[in-house]
C-alpha cells in the first residue's frame, strides 16, 4: 500500500517543477506548459486526497481543473498568435506592450 | 505490484516534468508533457480514478497537447535564441524560497481529514464513473454549468482575439 504521503511529495516535486519553469524560461509557449505542470500537479493531489479519504469531492473538482485548463490552454495560445502577428517575438521579456 | 507501478510512474514523470521545463526546442518540450501526462493518468488508475484517467488522456493529451503542438507548428519558432530569461537567478532564488516553505508545511502535515461518504468498496461496485456522476449532477450541478458557461465564454475569446482583422475592423480603428 502506497502512503498518502508519497503521492503528495510526488505532487509537490512536479509542481515545484511548474513554479521554476514559468519563472524561468523565456518562451510564452514553455511557460504555458509549465503552468499545465502545475494544474497536473494540483490534480494528482486532488485525487490522491480523494482516494484516501474516501470522498468523491476531489475528482469532480479534478475535473473541473482539466476543464478550465482547456479553456486556459485556448485563450493562451491565441493571445499568442496575436502578438506573434504583430512581429514580437514570443519571449516574455519583449511582451511590454501594456508597460509603461 | 501497485508500489513498484507507483514508483515508476511518478519517477518517470517527475523527469519527463523535468525534462518540459529545460529541453530547448519547444517541440521537444511539447513531447516530453505528454510523456508526463500519460504518467500522471497511470497514477491516477492507481488511485482508482479511471474515469479521470481516460479524461486526462482524451481531453489533455488529445486535445489540449495537440492545440500547443499546432501552434508550435503554426509558429516556425526560432529555436536558437536564449533559453532562459535574462534575470533568471534573481527568479531562482524565491522558486526555491517558495519550494522549501511547501516543503516544510507538508512535513508537518498530518495528512488527517473527514472520512466522506464513499468508500473504495462502495465504489468498486459500480464502478468509478457511476460514482462520478451520480456526485456531479446532484451536488456540484451548479458548478458544472457554471464551467459551461466559462468553456463558451473562452471559445468565444480565443475566436476573437485569433480571428485575421479584417478591412472594416482597421477602418474603423483609424476613424
Amino acid at each position: 500500500m502506497v502512503p498518502l504521503s508519497a503521492y503528495v511529495a510526488v505532487s509537490a516535486v512536479l509542481f515545484t517543477t511548474g513554479v521554476i519553469g514559468v519563472l524561468i524560461r523565456r518562451n510564452f509557449i514553455i511557460v504555458l506548459m509549465a503552468v499545465e505542470i502545475m494544474l497536473n500537479a494540483a490534480n494528482l493531489n486532488l485525487v490522491a486526497f480523494s482516494h484516501y479519504l474516501d470522498s468523491m469531492a476531489g475528482q469532480i473538482v479534478a475535473l473541473f481543473v482539466i476543464a478550465v485548463a482547456g479553456g486556459e490552454a485556448a485563450v493562451g495560445l491565441a493571445i499568442i498568435i496575436v502578438v506573434f502577428r504583430g512581429k514580437i517575438s514570443t519571449n516574455v521579456d519583449e511582451m511590454n506592450l501594456l508597460k509603461w | 505490484m501497485v508500489a513498484f507501478f507507483f514508483a515508476y510512474f511518478s519517477l518517470v514523470s517527475i523527469l519527463a516534468g523535468a525534462l518540459t521545463v529545460a529541453l530547448r526546442n519547444p517541440v521537444h518540450c511539447g513531447i516530453a508533457l505528454l510523456t508526463l501526462l500519460l504518467h500522471v493518468a497511470g497514477l491516477f488508475f492507481l488511485l482508482n480514478a479511471e474515469f479521470l484517467a481516460i479524461v486526462q488522456i482524451i481531453v489533455y493529451v488529445g486535445a489540449i497537447l495537440v492545440l500547443y503542438l499546432f501552434v508550435l507548428m503554426l509558429l516556425n519558432l526560432k529555436t536558437d535564441e536564449r533559453v532562459l530569461h535574462s534575470r533568471y537567478p534573481l527568479f531562482l532564488v524565491p522558486a526555491v524560497l517558495g519550494c522549501a516553505y511547501l516543503l516544510a508545511l507538508m512535513l508537518r502535515s498530518p495528512f488527517g481529514g473527514v472520512k466522506g461518504d464513499a468508500p473504495v468498496a462502495a465504489v468498486l461496485q459500480h464502478g468509478d464513473t457511476y460514482a462520478v456522476g451520480i456526485k456531479m449532477f446532484s451536488d456540484y450541478l451548479l458548478q458544472f454549468e457554471i464551467v459551461g458557461v466559462f468553456l463558451l465564454g473562452a471559445i468565444i475569446g480565443a475566436i476573437v482575439l485569433a480571428k485575421t482583422p479584417t478591412a472594416a475592423d482597421t477602418d474603423s480603428r483609424e476613424a
